[in-house]
């Protein structure tokens, strides 16, 4: 894909809009109408509890999974109705960092973060070569190149996934769980990562993650997902206040009950 | 009793799922392997790993298969006074019907497995989802090479076989059991004709690509597998599976090759 065909894309104000996606697998019905705008430039957390089916809406936005019912619009494209060819060329404004990095595990770490330049673009291995090693050195990866995932740590690997999901200059990126599995330190240089590149790159960011309250701190729009169901896509602050009430019990129940009043629980704060 | 019509109905739906799936699969994996950029290093890559790695399994069992063929043949032909033809028969056995089905058992046994395992691993751990994201074609970039490295390896292995097995059956017949080496030679040029030779170049040819196709595919739709294809198990469980169900196939299309070119 050439250049002049990304920037053909035009960025309406929402990125990405799920109108009505329903999924069922099997005889479960995991996502029962989700209506879900990631607006463009900003960073969209979704939270909800293990198994609520987070991952799945990821999957709905990136085109790996088709939903039942209901549409999926990237770009003001409807997936449904686009080709693959069309669908890759949306594909290339995306990133994607997954839970496990997903990194090939055959590769060294350069090849991993060459490989979306070598085979959907027509540069050198020269003009490849300084694009990986800058992206690289964004990531304090440098020495690393010529080491393969398993010979990395965990927040290494992560760091890597970073790199790869950045390389090609994407204009939304997709975090599945990022911190999962990593230390307070480790998780902090990740969120400090995505944090200097979205301001350097301007992504739009979507983060599927547990990490309540802290990944508060980084985002405009905080999603819940419960009953198969958005529950609300809201400010941080908006979300820790919210009277829907199973917004109130999953802030209750991951950051505990600060944020209840001395007169719905009377007594609290001095116990505290 | 309506449970059990449900639960057979459940389990047909989901075979000819599956059956529709895997055959979208090939055609998806064809028109990739058909259609340019042909990346050539990688194809040798995977020649060397189909091809190249199980040229030594190939040898041993292509050898031994030729010394039993001589030492059963021979005791077979001598009741009729026939020991001169054993040439003929271990040759016209191994190209027409042993070479192609034992060497093409062996291909599964070695990269079959290996290329299911390595398939449903990337696909358990995303590296397939990780492809499509970055908008490269999994069936492009890891399947086509594949399926052209089985479906050039295979014959060529199975040419090793029947040389290697020809050359066992001379070693048992003519240095062991005492037949005559110029009549074992002479035997096979005269019963041994192209249609023999083209009949088992097809069943290679056709077993390269059953092997490839069940083989990746299995590994491919992993997580599609009803018992759960996550994790060590079913990844190994899955392997199994596709090692069986490419064997199988492999002895089903034999009789059917035999049968439409005899």
């Amino acid at each position: 894909m050439t250049n002049g065909e990304k920037q053909a894309v035009q960025e309406p104000e929402a990125a990405i809009e799920l109108e009505g996606v329903v999924k069922v697998f099997g005889r479960q019905e995991v996502l029962k109408g989700i209506d879900l705008k990631i607006m463009a430039g900003k960073t969209t957390v979704i939270v909800g509890a293990s198994g609520q089916g987070k991952s799945v809406i990821l999957k709905h936005m990136l085109g790996l999974i088709r939903p039942d019912r209901g549409r999926v619009m990237v770009f003001g494209k409807d997936l449904a109705k686009i080709d693959k060819r069309e669908l890759n060329a949306l594909r290339m404004n995306f990133g994607v960092l997954f839970q496990n990095a997903a990194l090939f595990d055959s590769m060294t770490v350069y090849d991993n973060v060459a490989l979306p330049l070598r085979e959907r673009t027509d540069k050198s291995e020269k003009e490849i070569a300084d694009i990986v090693e800058g992206r690289l050195g964004l990531m304090d990866l440098q020495g690393s190149e010529d080491k393969h995932p398993a010979q990395l740590s965990g927040g290494m690997r992560k760091r890597v996934g970073l790199a790869r999901a950045l390389v090609l200059d994407p204009k939304v990126v997709f975090f599945d769980e990022p911190t999962t599995g990593l230390d307070a330190h480790k998780s902090n240089e990740i969120y400090r990562l995505f944090f200097e590149t979205q301001k350097q790159l301007g992504y739009t960011a979507v983060i599927v993650s547990h990490d309540v309250p802290k990944i508060f701190k980084l985002s405009d729009y905080v999603a819940l997902i419960a009953d198969g169901k958005i529950q609300g896509c809201m400010s941080p602050e908006k979300f820790q206040l919210s009277d829907n009430p199973l917004i109130r019990e999953y802030v209750e129940t991951t950051m505990g009950p600060i944020y209840s009043s001395e007169k719905e629980e009377p007594g609290l704060y001095e116990t505290v | 009793m309506v449970k059990v019509f449900e639960k057979i109905g459940d389990h047909t739906l989901y075979r000819l799922e599956m059956a529709g799936r895997m055959g979208l699969f090939l055609l998806r994996c064809t028109r990739c392997v058909l259609l340019p950029p042909y990346k050539i290093p990688a194809v040798l890559q995977q020649m060397h790993f189909i091809g190249s790695r199980s040229i030594f399994v190939i040898f041993f069992t292509g050898a031994f298969t030729g010394m039993v063929l001589g030492l059963q043949g021979y005791y077979t032909l001598a009741k009729f006074g026939s020991e001169g033809l054993l040439g003929s028969a271990v040759a016209l056995s191994l190209i027409r019907e042993l070479g192609p089905v034992l060497a093409a058992l062996m291909v599964i046994g070695r990269a079959g497995s290996a290329i299911c395992a390595e398939i449903g691993i990337m696909r358990n751990s995303e590296q397939i989802d990780a492809l499509e994201c970055m908008a490269i074609d999994p069936c492009k970039y890891l399947m086509a090479p594949k399926f052209i490295a089985a479906i050039l390896s295979v014959p060529l292995l199975t040419f090793i076989f029947d040389v290697v097995g020809i050359w066992g059956g001379w070693l048992v017949g003519v240095k062991l059991l005492g037949v005559n080496s110029g009549a074992y030679f002479q035997g096979m040029y005269s019963s041994v004709v192209w249609q023999d030779v083209e009949m088992g170049v097809v069943k290679s040819l056709v077993f390269g690509l059953l092997i490839v196709w069940i083989s990746s595919a299995r590994g491919f739709f992993l997580h599609l597998e009803r018992e759960g294809g996550f994790g060590a198990e079913g990844v190994s469980r899955t392997t199994t599976r596709a090692v069986v169900m490419a064997s199988v196939t492999v002895l089903i299309w034999d009789y059917l090759i035999s049968a439409i070119m005899m």
